[in-house]
């Protein structure tokens, strides 16, 4: 972990506690399939924040939604994949199970603390609703716990502040309440979903703190989906890089920034401009636009935006191959080192 | 704002641009208070450089930048765009202009209401005057009557105490018909393509419109000006007659952008152009507006909260914090040291995409929210978050000081 919070998370010894297997997820419209999802396999461990970058469009949000069975069947289908959470396979337990499991087991923050909250009710309510169902707490232990809750995130004057509705907190506290909630049930996974984007950057670096602190505090597995890649920098112990629905590198956050193989990836890092250090007179741009994912990739989704793009690129779709250390992949048939193709190897 | 060179020259002038939202509360909806969105901003902008407003949402930026091309009535101002006046070029001016509105306005009244009693009076008393006609011209007649004493008292006035103040005829904001025929040499790019593009007009339709308002080009004219203002911003010829909605976010950006230009402006207000694109997206655009930049000489107010974004752009920024300017420097000196505690809070705060610099940074993680702009903090408007506040923060606002050449720092740290 960057910051030393808690570096014993990121050991690559800890138990594996979400394993996703070819996740594939098509939305059938009537102007044909998207292929939002193909093959996403990754895996999450005990006490670890995964981070995913990715444009929009790049199926980082659907992955986490389809794993989760959020999504609306139809249009959404899921064609295959398993996700082993806790000996289960999510994908084929019951609806019932699978509302026990989640805000349970698996909490989720979503990008707009606006819209995920409902208006009509007190934030009270809404934070004592998992507590009571899945729990089982009475009124007055909910009320007891929400109270922590509030308190644990940073909310002054918890106590009162349960009787207001959404619409009398501030868009950070809105976020603070939003990450009580998916904490309510203690879960062993987390998932954010851009949780920071629609916040200002001051309010921004409240809340990485706040997870910071809560992360060494409960020891949760985290995914926290971005396309902020100084957000990743400074929370994420590992990163996964996807585009067009696929995962085109992860690696750990260190060995991602300082040592890029995907072209997209050092494409995606060139384009940041940094608040520090030389000042670039043109931006770097990748050119193009990202793919319509109209069919089952048969060819790498990158190749028409990438400066190394050769035949095989476009006859073949390039599979995670191990590129460096620590578990350190990339699906790329272009080698940086050699600037060449990489030798063919399975 | 005084500033030393007097090589560039200074393209748009803004004084003490104020603009309160007024609160109307209760069942009389009684004025009880106002937001005030933008409180006291001056800047100036030289020409062919890039000024970027930087802040948090809900500071004022956007308001600010409306409020200088008259999209907004400003509270009080003076902005000067090329030398023209947009606003009350001096307090006495507005303040005349607004007594003289309000005593044309209530003379108005009177002879309306005088009129419609006399009206009546006289349909009672004589059949004839009774009748449909005559009753439809004598109302014309009493409206016409109205408007002109309406106009007659306020250009009255207005001429009379303005000679008794001794200020001139084109201190006065100019009316609605000057404001349009200025409007060509000022542009907006505007935050969200999507919003910002009728959906029923085609792409040529759309950049076409400010020729078909503002010039007698003909129809050919017309489109080969379309064509070429396509061309300057990488559009492909072919999309003329295609619809906002077959395109993406950045391409639908480069429409807004190709309507801005139409007119060929010197002076554009982009107002958060690249928030709502990506980030691989948001660099072809920004390249876009530089290229264009060059190209026409153009100049710009460029809005961000992005910081980073506003790094690369900018020649100067200027940093607003709950409706007033905390900050307005040089980029690198800015950047590289910035000196009011709030710049530097806000440039502490933004993520650098590094994890090794993630480390060593100190950072200053300011406490607590803005606080609403209807009831400011007395004194200086940072000061309930402020990690170096003192004593005087409290009860004193800090002007605006001009501390370095160039820099100017409203702080008590730096007075």
């Amino acid at each position: 972990m960057p910051d030393g919070a808690a570096p014993q998370n990121s050991d690559a010894s800890d138990p594996t506690v979400l394993d996703v297997r070819d996740l594939k997820t098509v939305f059938r419209t009537r102007r044909g399939e998207v292929h939002a999802v193909n093959n996403v396999s990754f895996h999450l461990r005990a006490g670890e924040l995964l981070g995913v970058v990715g444009e929009s469009g790049s199926g980082k949000s659907v992955t986490m939604m389809s794993l989760i069975r959020l999504l609306p069947m139809p249009p959404a289908e899921i064609r295959s994949g398993s996700v082993d959470f806790d000996d289960m396979d999510l994908m084929q337990v019951s609806e019932d199970q699978m509302r026990a499991i989640r805000g349970a087991r698996i909490g989720m923050i979503f990008q707009d603390p606006m819209t995920s909250l409902n208006p009509v009710f007190n934030v009270g309510y809404q934070l004592m609703e998992p507590l009571r169902k899945h729990m089982g707490l009475g009124k007055e232990a909910a009320r007891k716990r929400s109270v922590e809750l509030l308190e644990l995130v940073g909310i002054p004057d918890a106590a009162r502040r349960l009787k207001d509705y959404p619409h009398q907190f501030s868009g950070g506290m809105r976020q603070r309440v939003m990450i009580a909630i998916a904490l309510a049930c203690d879960p062993k996974v987390l998932i954010a979903d851009e949780p920071t984007t629609a916040l200002d950057v001051t309010i921004q670096a409240q809340i990485l703190e706040l997870v910071k602190e809560l992360r060494q505090k409960l020891g949760m597995a985290i995914v926290w989906i971005t396309h902020d890649l100084g957000v990743i920098a400074g929370i994420a112990d590992r990163v996964m890089v996807m585009y067009g629905g696929q995962v085109v590198e992860e690696a750990p956050v260190r060995e991602l920034f300082a040592n890029p193989k995907h072209p997209y990836t050092r494409m995606l890092l060139e384009t940041v401009p940094s608040l520090s250090g030389e000042r670039n007179d043109r931006l770097q741009v990748i050119q193009g636009q990202p793919p319509m994912l109209a069919c089952d990739p048969d060819s790498c989704a990158f190749r028409d935006r990438c400066p190394h793009a050769f035949d095989r690129c476009a006859a073949e779709n390039p599979l995670l191959r191990d590129v460096g250390p620590d578990g350190h992949r990339a699906a790329c048939f272009w080698d940086g080192g050699t600037q060449g193709e990489e030798a063919a190897h399975a | 704002m005084p500033d030393g060179s007097t090589a560039p020259r200074k393209l748009v002038e803004v004084r003490n641009l104020r603009m309160y939202f007024p609160i109307h509360t209760g069942l009389l909806r009684t004025h009880t208070g106002d937001v005030k969105a933008v409180d006291g901003v001056n800047f100036d902008i030289y020409e062919g450089e890039t000024l970027g407003l930087v802040g948090e949402s809900g500071c004022g930026k956007s308001t600010c930048g409306r409020a200088v091309l008259r999209l907004y009535d400003p509270t009080s101002a003076s902005i000067k765009i090329d030398g023209v006046e947009l606003a009350w070029a001096n307090d006495d001016a507005r303040k005349i202009d607004a007594a003289a509105r309000r005593i044309a306005r209530n003379a108005t009244y009177t002879v309306m209401i005088l009129g419609v009693v006399l009206i009546a009076v006289l349909a009672v008393q004589f059949e004839a005057m009774a009748r449909f006609p005559i009753v439809l011209l004598q109302a014309a007649l009493l409206i016409a009557l109205g408007l002109l004493t309406f106009f007659l008292t306020r250009n009255m006035l207005r001429k009379s105490r303005a000679r008794a103040a001794g200020i001139s005829e084109a201190d006065f904001a100019p009316t609605e018909n000057d404001l349009r025929r200025m409007r060509p040499t000022m542009q907006m790019v505007f935050q969200d393509p999507q919003a910002s593009l009728n959906p029923r007009m085609t792409v040529a339709g759309i950049i076409g419109e400010p020729l078909s308002e503002h010039t007698q080009l003909s129809t050919t004219e017309r489109n080969d000006r379309i064509y070429e203002l396509m061309d300057a911003v990488g559009l492909n010829r072919d999309f003329a007659n295609r619809y906002p909605h077959e395109f993406s976010g950045g391409q639908r950006q480069r429409i807004g952008i190709a309507r801005a230009l139409a007119l060929n402006p010197k002076f554009i207000v982009c107002d958060e152009p690249i928030a709502a694109l990506d980030v691989s997206i948001q660099a072809q655009v920004v390249n876009l507006l530089e290229d264009l930049q060059e190209k026409f000489g153009l100049t710009y107010l460029f809005i961000s909260h992005d910081l980073s974004m506003v790094r690369h752009i900018a020649d100067r920024v200027a940093v607003m914090y709950l409706g007033k300017v905390a900050e307005l420097a040089p980029r690198d000196e800015l950047f590289n040291d910035p000196l009011h505690p709030y710049t530097k809070a806000l440039l502490s705060a933004v993520p650098e995409p590094d994890p090794v610099t993630h480390d060593t940074a100190e950072r200053v993680i300011l406490q607590g929210d803005v606080p609403s702009p209807s009831n400011p903090p007395q004194g200086c408007n940072f000061c309930t978050r402020c990690p170096a506040v003192m004593d005087i923060c409290r009860s004193e606002d800090p002007e605006m000081k001009e501390v370095r050449p160039g820099r100017f720092v409203a702080c008590h740290l730096h007075s």
